[in-house]
């Protein structure tokens, strides 16, 4: 399966109608030392590019962006005890949430790896 | 004078260095037209001619005046301490403990206070403090509403009137609703309180004790709160918290109140300073500063303003709110008249209030013609009701010398015949007793 | 140091409670009566002293250290303003709102009306609320004035309020408050907020736009009197943060300029002290037309010259219990009156003096990105110390170790790696030579010796702190 970016840096991998939903590595270690996620209700339908979810260092906060349209089936309820682990894996076992009824022709929108690595690359 | 201490020699080089032919001249950026049209004040004068005109100024503020009014504000003693550490230099003169290093003492202090008002209101988390007693109340509701994702707030209208009227106006910004439940005579209506509870309901407001002095049992309302994901707001008389139940014990999930009986002095209005305390599953939508614990790098304990993103300075318009400052100082001194009494002083300064409170209901509820309205319970405060307009009533105590307590027909329209009275320990048995004959005097004679 | 609350032995008293001159009541009934004392420490008082005296030590503060935190103004509080403030300690202030009360308390409502007199000249408006209780509370008291004005006029279409992305993070969270919508627009390369973009985003939705002067850069804007035109011509009214008046005493004032409301910060302008972090006081002043929106109540003067309180129906009710911080207020109108207008006039040359001082000697080493004449306080960036490794904050903590205050860093947000620098007019040339060499030393350091500079503060009680593990544990109270 493949990931997609957002310029806000957002990823997402779709696997029929369900897509899991994360920030990307750059974002990660950008932000620094994660001390909170603030995770989206379940059930929440959230449109392409509208807020998602919420996180924060010590120093920052900055909104998630949800990249494709859909409703929050489910979240990383680890995050709330461990928040770290979006330091530690920011693609893997920190996702934030997983949202279903997803179009994949939103995905047009968005950036695929390569993509994405030439547009960090021009930050 | 502006206490500047350049000389003449020091300006002349420090221009040189700037590269500036005089002072005007760095004001060049500032074009002709804007400059100011007028600047009309008197020259200056001496520490000793301002001492004069201030104390000139002092005279006339009531000392002279024995009060028995309260209205969230009291007339409170405060233990010499208090004074003398809080008007340390390396504390009133710091600013916000931004680089923590170099102000562990505010941010240590800032702690103990945290976790002193967490233990007299039975809470898990505090902030560092607010304003005052009426924004706290109105912070609380705008925590709640974030909280619920809800948009209306029931407000007993047993609440202090002059929080309630802060509550209205920060809500009214945000167009949520605040709905006023009347009291059932002096004491707060329960019945329709949790009446007024539906699943819109971001939180009940209510007052311990309340505004007329009542003490009431808040943890069936609690429980009804609860039962629709609705919060229990109580704010709370601090002193008061020495000897009634708590807001934690009576079920309440965000405590408030006005901190200025815990050591600071009545200064005419402020400064004094608001508390807010949770459970701790909230911690992260309290409003303002936070002290937290921490390590450094070798593993000592020291602490540092904490949870900062929720702020202002780092979520601009998304933050929690837009409050900045903390009421550092007086929450310092609060902390330090706590510490002075401790667990046996605080109990028995509480007692104290009580028992003279007590005692002045007994005697004034005497004078002929005056009745209790308060139906159960008071703490320090109640309500009498005069046979004649208690705002005549008090206008002609003050001539005497007494400020009998605060007439609440101004508040209350049709209760222009009660009187809330203060007593708190300061008020000897004597000054009651005479309270007791001037009524008398007043009503009568 | 251990917590006072360590400190308690069962027990142990300090202050003691007078005995009782009236007859044991009857206990309060069980079910609103508290069930266990409250765990207060239990110390003596001696103990209590020491641990408050040496926590105290634990702080750097104006009275020990020069403080050059930018934005804060930090300058000397005089010590006959501190006595004078606190001459008012026994008044009560129901008093004023009994019936007949205000007679009793003409002093207290005297420093009250002349202070709000003495702001209104000093900043050119109308007429001045003390009611406010902080900066933050003045803008947000400011801003549901101007709600109020437009509601009063119908025009209900407003919903946003124009910030420039350098300002105090209070102007959007207060008109946040407010209820409104935020529009934030960038900095131009040459300091302030782009005149060309801020003209497009002015229209007939915007209720207001909020402004310091001089600039979080501490740069004067030549295009304000173009900005405040600009906002009229659109319906919009202009907002003044007051956080940077302490460079233009006597020679401009906000109202002249064009500016609708104001707030001003005693704690910074008028010498009342920071207090570890407050109490603040935020008094707000309006033009004309907007009087009558101010909060209720006014403190007012009669025609025999007494001073009375009164309801002000139309305007936004009670923004604070009284009468506003008025311990504070004391010493702002006791600092006013101490330094009359020739004293004023004075903080601002001297203090746009001190910082142009330490600008012209520190920019040899220190990165100045907006290299021109400042007024009160001067941002430089740590970009050249960060090709060695070190950051403006590893700079700060080194200033610590050296007994300096650090200046403000990382503010404002338009500048990378900012170090904010005021000096304030009351530090003389020899402190700030002193605070100089030792900048000048940390920018010497940063080539030579890096590590030095990230292992401080060493000669502090704790070391660098570790924040992120404070807020995963939030651990804000003791057990």
């Amino acid at each position: 399966m493949a990931k997609f970016y957002t310029k806000e840096h957002e990823w997402v991998e779709v696997a029929g109608a369900q897509a899991t939903v994360g920030i990307s590595e750059h974002a990660a270690h950008e932000l620094g030392d994660i001390t909170y996620v603030e995770l989206p209700k379940i059930g929440k339908s959230v449109k392409q590019f509208e807020t998602l979810a919420a996180i924060e260092s010590v120093k920052a906060a900055s909104d998630i962006y949800s990249p494709v349209s859909g409703k929050v089936a489910e979240v990383n309820q680890a995050l709330d005890a461990a928040p770290e682990l979006v330091n530690q894996g920011a693609e893997s076992q920190g996702w934030i949430c997983r949202v279903e009824g997803v179009n994949e022709a939103e995905l047009g929108a968005l950036m695929d790896a390569a993509a994405y690595a030439e547009y960090l690359k021009g930050l | 004078m502006g206490y500047c201490p350049n000389t003449p020699d020091d300006i002349r080089e420090m221009l040189a260095v700037i590269g500036a032919a005089s002072v005007e001249e760095l004001f060049a950026p500032i074009p002709e037209e804007l400059r100011a049209k007028s600047f009309d004040l008197p020259p200056g004068m001496s520490e000793l001619e301002l001492m004069r005109l201030m104390r000139e100024k002092a005279a006339t503020c009531g000392a002279e005046i024995t009060p028995f009014i309260g209205g969230g504000i009291y007339d409170h003693f405060i233990p010499a301490a208090v004074d003398h550490l809080a008007s340390r230099a390396e504390f009133y003169t710091a600013y916000t403990p931004y680089q923590p290093e170099c102000a562990q003492g505010t941010l240590q202090a800032l702690y103990e206070y945290q976790s002193a008002i967490c233990r007299l209101t039975g809470m898990e988390a505090s902030n560092a403090s607010l304003y005052d007693g009426g924004t706290a109340v109105a912070e609380a509701a705008l925590m709640s509403l974030r909280i619920t994702d809800r948009h209306k707030v029931v407000l007993d209208a047993s609440v202090n009137p002059l929080h309630r009227e802060i509550v209205t106006g920060y809500l009214h910004g945000l167009s949520a609703e605040a709905v006023l439940v009347a009291p059932d005579g002096c004491a707060s209506d329960l019945a329709r309180l949790m009446a007024s509870i539906d699943n819109e309901t971001a939180a009940v407001i209510v007052q311990s004790p309340n505004f007329f002095g009542s003490v009431q049992d808040f943890r069936e309302l609690a429980q009804k709160a609860h039962d629709h994901e609705a919060l229990l707001i109580v704010s709370c008389y601090p002193i008061a918290l020495g000897l009634v139940a708590s807001p934690g014990e009576m079920g309440a999930d965000i405590a408030v109140g006005e901190g200025q009986s815990l050591g600071n002095h009545l200064s005419f209005g402020g400064p004094y300073f608001g508390f807010i305390a949770t459970r701790k599953r909230f911690i992260r939508n309290l409003p303002g500063r936070i002290a937290g614990e921490t390590i450094d790098h070798q593993g000592r304990r020291g602490f540092v303003l904490t949870l900062q993103a929720r702020e202002q300075h780092i979520k601009r318009h998304k933050a929690t709110s837009n409050i900045c400052s903390n009421q550092s100082l007086c929450a310092l001194r609060g902390l330090i008249f706590c510490a002075s009494l401790g667990r046996k002083g605080f109990e028995e300064l509480a007692l104290l209030n009580y028992d003279k409170a007590q005692y002045a209901k007994s005697v004034l509820g005497a004078v002929r013609g005056v009745d209790l309205l308060n139906p159960g319970a008071t703490f320090n405060e109640f309500t009498l009701a005069l046979p004649k307009d208690a705002a005549e009533v008090v206008q002609r105590l003050l001539d005497k010398g007494v400020a009998a307590g605060v007439p609440l027909g101004q508040y209350y329209p049709g209760m222009e015949r009660a009187l809330a009275v203060t007593v708190t320990e300061k008020r000897s048995k004597e000054e009651i007793d005479r309270l007791a004959a001037l009524l008398e005097e007043v009503l009568w004679s | 140091m251990e917590l006072i609350f360590e400190k308690s032995v069962s027990g142990r008293t300090g202050v003691r409670i007078p005995l009782s001159d009236v007859p044991k009541a009857a206990p309060l009934p069980e079910e609103v009566r508290r069930r266990e004392p409250v765990r207060l420490p239990e110390v003596g008082e001696l103990d209590l002293v020491r641990h408050y005296t040496n926590l105290s030590r634990r702080n750097f503060s104006v009275d020990t250290n020069f403080y050059p935190l930018g934005s804060c103004t930090m300058k000397y509080n005089t010590k006959v303003t501190e006595n004078a403030g606190g001459l008012f300690a026994s008044c009560h202030p129901m008093l004023a709102l009994l019936p007949g009360g205000d007679k009793l308390v003409q002093g207290p409502l005297a420093v009250i009306y002349e202070l709000e007199r003495q702001l209104a000249e000093i900043t050119g408006m109308e007429e001045v609320t003390t009611q406010p209780l902080a900066g933050a509370h003045g803008e947000m008291t400011g801003i549901m004035v101007i709600a109020a004005y437009h509601k009063s006029r119908g025009d209900r279409k407003r919903k946003y309020v124009i910030v420039p992305d350098s300002s105090h993070g209070t102007n959007p969270a207060s008109a946040a408050m407010a209820g409104y919508e935020i529009v934030t627009v960038p900095t131009a390369p040459y300091g302030d907020m782009d005149l060309d973009l801020f003209r497009r985003a002015m229209n007939d939705e915007v209720a207001a736009v909020m402004l310091t002067c001089p600039n979080t850069l501490g740069l004067f804007n030549p295009h304000i009197a173009e900005i405040c035109a600009i906002a009229h011509e659109g319906g919009a009214l202009t907002y003044y943060d007051g956080a940077n008046l302490n460079a233009i005493l006597g020679k401009v004032r906000p109202g002249d300029v064009g500016f609708d409301v104001i707030h001003v910060n005693l704690h910074k302008t008028f010498g009342t002290p920071h207090g570890g972090g407050g109490p603040g006081s935020g008094p707000v002043g309006v033009r004309g037309d907007l009087v009558r929106f101010l909060p209720t109540p006014r403190v007012v003067r009669r025609e025999d010259g007494s001073y009375g309180v009164e309801d002000h129906p139309e305007g936004i009710g009670r923004v604070s219990d009284f009468f506003g911080n008025f311990a504070i207020m004391a010493r702002a109108y006791a600092y006013i009156t101490l330094l009359g207008r020739e004293g004023l006039i004075e903080v601002s040359e001297q203090a746009v003096l001190n910082a142009n001082y330490m600008m012209a000697r520190l920019k040899e080493e220190y990165e100045l990105p907006f290299d021109q004449t400042c007024m009160h306080e001067c941002v430089f960036s740590a970009s050249r110390q960060v090709q060695n490794g070190v950051h403006a904050i590893d700079v700060a903590k080194y200033l610590i170790d050296r007994g300096f205050h650090p200046p403000t860093v990382y503010f404002p947000l338009n500048v990378k790696e900012a170090i904010m620098i005021e000096p304030t007019e009351t530090e003389s040339r020899q402190t700030m030579d002193a605070f100089i060499e030792v900048m000048l030393e940390a920018a010497r350091m940063a080539r030579e010796d890096p590590e030095r500079l990230h292992r401080a503060p060493v000669t502090t009680p704790v070391g660098r702190l570790d924040e992120t593990r404070a807020a995963r544990m939030q651990q804000v109270c003791c057990e």
